[in-house]
C-alpha cells in the first residue's frame, strides 16, 4: 500500500495523516479497516510506566591530572555508578541506591532516592555531586576526585535501557493473608486489589504484535527526545500464547532503547520510589507505526477489549516462580475499576499512566505532522513469534 | 446541621485538658476522631469530623480558639503536588474513602480532599511521592 519512503515524502510535504493509537480504534470502526488504512499513514503509540532496566552512560571528561575511574569507585549524589570501563565512562542504573540507604531493613523500605532520581535531576539541569576514588597509574596518577557535574558539560550522556516497553504484563494480586509491597505496587491481602501495568491499546508492541514495523533502528520518542530501538530487550519472549487476533496474552516482546539524554525532558523521565521494592525510572516512550498495509492497520486498531492479560498471585506464585494464572482479563475490564477474580469483585489500580501515554502519542503525532520527525526503516527485525527465541529460567548448578 | 473535617493543634499547656469532652457536653456536637497523636514537640494533634447544629458548631469553634487550640480545615493539610502526579493510579485501590479516584473519561486520578480522612496510606504508595500531609 505504501512504503516508509513514501510516508516520509508526505511528512516533508506536510500531507501526512497521523492519528494516535487511541484515535485509530474509532476511525477503523467507523470507516472499516480498508478505508482507514488507505487514509491513515502513521499511528502513534505511547507508554509511561516504571522501567527498572533503565540507566545512562556518561563520559565526564578528563580531570587534570587524570584519573582512571575504571576499576575504581564512583558515586553521583551518593548513588554508586558502574565504573568498569575506560578512564571516564560510567554507567548509572535506575535502581542503584546509596550505600547507606536502609533498603528493607526497616520494612517496607521507602527508597526515596536512587539512580533514577539522579538521572531525573541531571535532565532537569541540576548540578550533581560526583565523588570518585581509584588506584592511580603512571598515566592516570590521580586517586581522588570530588566535583559538581552538570549534564550540559558532559561529553556524552546516553540513556541506554536494556529492557523497556514490555508487550503486555501480568495483573498482580495477593492471595496471601498479609499485605505485600511489590514492583507492581502495594497489594492488599486476600485479593484486596489488582494492579496492572500497561498502556493497553496505546502500548507500542501491543499495536504491532508481530513486530512487522518496529525493529532494530526504529526511531522513537524517548524521554521527550529522539531515541532508537537498539536491540530486542532482555527477556524478549515472542513465542508466548497469543489470542486469535495475534496479541500475546502473557508478557512477550521487549525493546532495548537508546537516546541522547541531553535532548530529554525531566517530565518524561521520572525517578520513582516503589515502597518495599526499590527505586525505578518511569520512561516516556512513543513509537510510530507506519501503516504499510491493511494488516498493519488491523493490528494498530486493536482496542482494550481485544487485549488480554493474566492475573498472577504475587503472594506465592510469582516469588516462588511457580507457573499459574488465576484467569484472564482484558484492559477494558481493568480500566473499568473492578475485575472479578475467584468470583470476587476486586478493585484495580494502574501503575502505568494512560493519560501521560496519550500525551506522548499526541506529542509524537505533532512532531510528525510538523515535519520534525521522519520515520526509519528497521535495519533488522526483532526475533518473531515463530523464531524459537525464548526467555529461559536459570538452571542452577552446584559449584564443585 | 453542619459537618466538617478539621485539624486541631493543641499547645503543650492544653494537652492534659478534656477539650473535646466540652464540645459534646456544652455545645452538643458529635465528633469522630480520625487521627490523634502527640508530636515530638509535645503538641497535641487531632483530626476530627465534627458535626452539629450550625450555631453550636460556630460556638464550639469559638470555644476551641479561645482556649488556644489552632484550627484548620483538613483539606489544607493533605495536598497533591500536581507537578509530581503522573496519574498512574497506584493510589486508587489503596485509598479507603474513594478520595482518590480515576476519572473514566480523562483517565486522570482525581483527588477529592473533602473525602480524605488523612490516613496517609497514599503517601508512601505513590511512586513519585506526590501526596503530602503537612499537619
Amino acid at each position: 500500500m505504501r512504503t516508509i519512503k513514501e510516508i516520509n515524502e508526505k511528512i516533508r510535504s506536510g500531507e501526512v495523516v497521523v492519528v494516535t493509537a487511541e484515535e485509530v480504534i474509532d476511525l477503523a470502526r467507523r470507516k472499516g479497516i480498508k478505508r482507514a488504512a488507505q487514509e491513515i499513514d502513521v499511528v502513534t503509540t505511547g507508554t509511561f510506566g516504571p522501567m527498572c532496566s533503565s540507566g545512562a552512560f556518561f563520559n565526564i571528561g578528563h580531570s587534570k591530572p587524570r584519573i582512571k575511574l575504571g576499576g575504581g569507585v564512583c558515586k553521583l549524589n551518593d548513588v554508586p555508578a558502574y565504573t568498569g570501563f575506560a578512564a571516564v565512562d560510567i554507567y548509572l542504573g535506575a535502581t542503584a541506591l546509596p550505600d547507606d540507604d536502609p533498603r528493607n531493613k526497616v520494612y517496607p523500605g521507602e527508597f526515596k532516592y536512587g539512580g533514577a532520581h539522579v538521572i531525573q535531576e541531571l535532565v532537569a539541569g541540576c548540578d550533581v555531586r560526583l565523588e570518585a576514588a581509584s588506584y592511580g597509574t603512571d598515566c592516570y596518577p590521580r586517586k581522588k576526585l570530588e566535583t559538581l557535574i552538570n549534564l550540559k558539560d558532559l561529553n556524552e550522556a546516553v540513556l541506554f535501557n536494556i529492557r523497556n516497553c514490555y508487550q503486555n504484563y501480568n495483573v498482580a494480586v495477593n492471595l496471601s493473608d498479609k499485605i505485600i509491597h511489590t514492583y507492581m505496587g502495594t497489594l492488599k491481602p486476600n485479593l484486596g486489589n489488582a494492579n496492572y501495568c500497561s498502556a493497553g491499546q496505546l502500548s507500542p508492541l501491543l499495536k504491532d504484535p508481530f513486530y512487522r514495523t518496529i525493529g532494530i533502528g526504529t526511531k522513537i520518542f524517548l524521554g521527550g527526545g529522539i531515541g532508537y530501538v537498539a536491540w530486542q530487550g532482555t527477556q524478549h519472549n515472542p513465542g508466548v500464547p497469543r489470542s486469535d487476533n495475534g496479541v500475546p496474552r502473557y508478557p512477550a516482546g521487549t525493546l532495548s532503547v537508546i537516546g541522547d539524554l541531553k535532548q530529554m525532558n525531566s517530565q518524561w523521565l521520572v525517578g520513582t520510589s516503589l515502597l518495599g521494592y526499590g527505586a525505578s525510572l518511569v520512561v516516556g516512550i512513543g513509537v510510530p507505526i507506519p501503516v504499510l498495509d491493511e494488516e498493519t492497520l488491523k493490528y494498530a486498531a486493536l482496542s482494550d477489549e481485544d487485549i488480554y492479560a493474566q492475573i498472577v498471585d504475587y503472594g506465592e506464585s510469582y516469588p516462588q516462580c511457580t507457573p499459574g494464572s488465576l484467569g484472564e482479563v482484558n484492559y477494558a475490564q481493568l480500566k473499568s475499576g473492578k475485575i472479578t477474580v475467584q468470583a470476587r469483585q476486586v478493585p484495580t489500580g494502574g501503575f502505568s499512566s494512560y493519560s501521560k501515554a496519550l500525551e506522548i502519542a499526541e506529542e509524537l503525532k505533532s512532531w510528525i505532522k510538523k515535519g520534525e520527525f521522519l520515520l526509519t526503516e528497521p535495519v533488522a527485525y526483532l526475533p518473531g513469534a515463530d523464531s524459537g527465541y525464548k526467555f529461559k529460567p536459570l538452571v542452577e548448578r552446584p559449584i564443585v | 446541621m453542619i459537618s466538617k473535617r478539621i485539624v486541631l493543634h493543641f499547645p503543650h499547656r492544653l494537652v492534659d485538658q478534656p477539650i473535646v469532652y466540652k464540645l459534646v457536653k456544652d455545645f452538643d456536637l458529635k465528633f469522630n476522631i480520625l487521627k490523634a497523636y502527640v508530636t515530638p514537640q509535645e503538641e497535641g494533634l487531632m483530626v476530627l469530623e465534627l458535626s452539629g447544629k450550625k450555631e453550636n458548631f460556630a460556638k464550639g469553634v469559638e470555644y476551641l480558639e479561645s482556649s488556644g487550640v489552632r484550627i484548620q480545615p483538613l483539606s489544607q493539610d493533605v495536598i497533591r503536588d500536581e507537578s509530581k502526579c503522573t496519574h498512574c493510579g497506584a493510589c486508587v485501590p489503596i485509598c479507603p474513602t474513594d478520595a482518590l479516584i480515576l476519572d473514566q473519561r480523562t483517565r486522570k486520578v482525581e483527588f477529592h480532599s473533602n473525602k480524605c480522612i488523612a490516613c496517609e496510606l497514599c503517601v508512601k504508595v505513590c511512586p513519585t511521592r506526590a501526596m503530602e500531609v503537612r499537619f
